[in-house]
């Protein structure tokens, strides 16, 4: 794909917007790309990038990602006309299909986490869903897409360290607000998924999980996770593959 | 086109190439993007007697020009490969490498006897050498009496030919190679993994959950090539070489060292559409170099041509 831009929105955030054909064939938001960093061997392996927004009319795509190591620094550096070795889009994205127009879903996003949750409020709000967005982050400096989500309907956000929003987790929000809701989305931290699915034991909705990978694809068993009501512990499923979006209390977080 | 006909015991091949043992699970994945019968072999995932989950996650880690795996031999068990697996192979004719892993002889024989019998496999690939179980697999690797005895027996229920996979992780593997060869190995497939270890200097702790793992890709190609050279002065057995394999010339390489077939693992990861590049790419090379046959270029350098 070919990079169109390239820039950073909080510290350590960039948007990137990538054009190809291969937008033609995304078909749930929550799909990610495996993207290759570098054409050499080293670094070697390609990198899961979840897509947080789409163009089909102009073949356009958007990702957000943070630069953790090796591989997301060189992402940074691409240039607009560069091109960069894109794989996708792959997995199985949020189903909105059985959210009713009537409904509320509430949206909660943690770090980089928030960015397949974009494209899913926006899906959610054209069906004519309420949408109501939680998004945590570490500090002020580190908040992105808030004015986007508001596109869709009331955004809520929190920090850690209370720098931007109200002090806390997005956990916190919801109770604090009294947030109701018929369906929970949620990509973040595991430890924010586990939370939400202790505190809403009954939650109806999906969550996005990120694994280490290898393939993408599903033939390297490097992304297995188990699942929930499996005694033999035999049972798994393939993040890439199968998810990386899964029904609540689906598989072990 | 016969440039590249390769005919290796139990493996009549159109071409040397075919990805390597648990880099394609049983092909279902990479048949959605292209014809497997594009390929001269498929060497499948390690089958055990019973299904396995495997080790916990992480289950990968990269390394410099590498890539740490601990996936613990997760496989859906013998009697699924047969029924689900084999069954759904069975509309292609590439001939299949079933590569088989236990941690008693016992174990070996049941899924050798079992696999070969089903006609569908053209070989067996003996791997002792997974570094990533705790019980037996690497010992038979690395035990010459072991993985000589292990070879009788496995030999002795089988009715297709049996390649062992060798180990990196010994002195000198061309004791290894001598001591399967005498006990009947009909090839020999190396190498596998290197045993290896990366840690989280964040949390001081091994970043696989297995804590160690098996090395692969480009960084251990040298090795690769060092040790198929060594085996090949020692034994006339065929040899599938692999070990860091991503381009032509790497193919190449592995050919003049001493290998009749190649196989392709990690590289599937970084380009899942490797192994067909490289197929066309090594028949334009033998077009172009005039060759009759690719196994013309062992021993004599790409100049002779
Ligand atoms: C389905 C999925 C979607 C993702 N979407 C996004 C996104 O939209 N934005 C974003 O910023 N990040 C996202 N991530 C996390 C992202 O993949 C990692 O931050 C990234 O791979 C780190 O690469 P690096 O080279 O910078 O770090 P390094 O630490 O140098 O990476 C070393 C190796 O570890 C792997 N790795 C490290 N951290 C992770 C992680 N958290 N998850 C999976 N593999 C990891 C890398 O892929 C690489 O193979 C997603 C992960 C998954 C699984
Ligand atoms: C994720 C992964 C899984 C593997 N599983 C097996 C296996 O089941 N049986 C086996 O004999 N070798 C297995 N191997 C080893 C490869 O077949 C091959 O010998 C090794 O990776 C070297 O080749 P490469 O550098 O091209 O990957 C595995 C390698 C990787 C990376
Ligand atoms: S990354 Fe290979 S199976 Fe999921």
């Amino acid at each position: 794909m070919i990079v169109r831009s390239n820039r950073e929105i909080a510290e350590n955030i960039f948007e990137m917007t990538l054009q190809g054909e291969i937008v033609q064939e995304i078909t749930a938001p929550g799909q990610f790309l495996h993207i290759k960093p570098s054409a050499q061997p080293v670094p070697l392996l390609r990198r899961p990038i979840s897509i947080c927004n789409n163009n089909k009319q102009n073949n356009e795509l958007t990702i957000i990602y943070r630069t953790e190591g090796e591989g997301t620094t060189l992402l940074s550096e691409r240039k607009e006309n560069d091109s960069v070795d894109v794989l996708g889009p792959l997995g199985n994205g949020f189903s909105i299909d059985e959210t009713k127009q009537e409904e509320t879903a509430l949206i909660v996003g943690g770090g980089v986490g928030v960015p397949p949750l974009y494209s899913l409020a926006l899906a959610l709000f054209e069906r004519g869903v309420k949408v109501t967005t939680v998004l945590g982050f570490a500090d002020a400096a580190s908040v992105f897409y808030e004015n986007r989500f508001k596109e869709a309907g009331e955004v809520y956000v929190s920090t850690i360290d209370g720098s931007a929003g109200s002090k806390g987790l997005v956990t916190d929000v919801i109770d604090n607000e009294s947030l109701q809701f018929d369906r929970l989305y949620a990509c973040g931290p595991t430890p924010m998924l586990k939370a939400l699915e202790e505190n809403y034991p009954n939650a109806q909705g999906s969550l996005s999980l990120e694994e280490r990978m290898g393939c993408g694809i599903g033939a390297c068993f490097a992304c297995v996770c188990h699942t929930q009501n499996d005694p033999g512990g035999s049972e798994y499923r393939k993040v890439c593959s199968d998810g990386p979006v899964f029904p609540w209390r689906e598989v072990v977080l | 086109m016969t440039r590249l006909q390769t005919n290796l015991p139990g493996l009549t091949m159109k071409n040397p190439i075919m990805p390597a043992s648990g880099c394609f699970g049983f092909g279902e994945e990479f048949a959605n993007l292209y014809d497997l019968n594009q390929l001269g072999a498929i060497a499948l995932k390690a089958t055990t007697n019973h299904p396995r989950f495997g080790n916990e996650t992480p289950r990968v880690a990269e390394t410099p020009a590498g890539m740490l795996n601990a996936i613990g031999l997760q496989n859906p068990g013998l009697d699924k490969v047969i029924s689900e697996k084999l069954s759904w192979l069975e509309t292609y004719d590439t001939p299949l490498l079933a590569n088989i892993a236990g941690t008693t002889m016992e174990d070996y024989e049941e899924v050798a006897a079992d696999l070969s019998e089903t006609n569908q496999v053209g070989a067996l690939e003996l791997n002792i050498s997974c570094p990533n179980v705790k019980e037996g697999g690497i010992a038979f690797g690395t035990d010459p009496d072991l993985a000589a005895e292990l070879t009788r027996r496995v030999k002795a229920v089988s009715t297709c030919p049996v390649y062992v996979k060798l180990s990196p992780n010994v002195t000198d593997i061309t004791v290894l190679a001598q001591a399967v060869e005498r006990a009947g190995a009909d090839g020999l497939s190396m190498i596998n993994t290197l045993s290896g270890m990366k840690i989280d200097i964040h949390s001081g702790k091994p970043l696989l959950a297995n804590e160690s793992g098996g090395l692969s890709g480009p960084a251990i190609k040298p090795i690769a090539i060092r040790m198929i050279h060594e085996v090949r002065k020692q034994t006339e057995l065929p040899i599938i070489g692999m070990g860091g394999i991503s381009t032509l010339n790497d193919i190449i390489e592995f050919i003049i060292a001493g290998a009749d077939a190649v196989a392709v693992g990690t590289a599937n990861f970084t380009n899942p559409f490797i192994c067909p590049e490289l197929i066309d790419e090594l028949e334009d090379y033998a077009k172009a170099k005039g060759l009759e046959n690719i196994q013309e270029l062992r021993q004599k350098g790409v100049n002779s041509f």
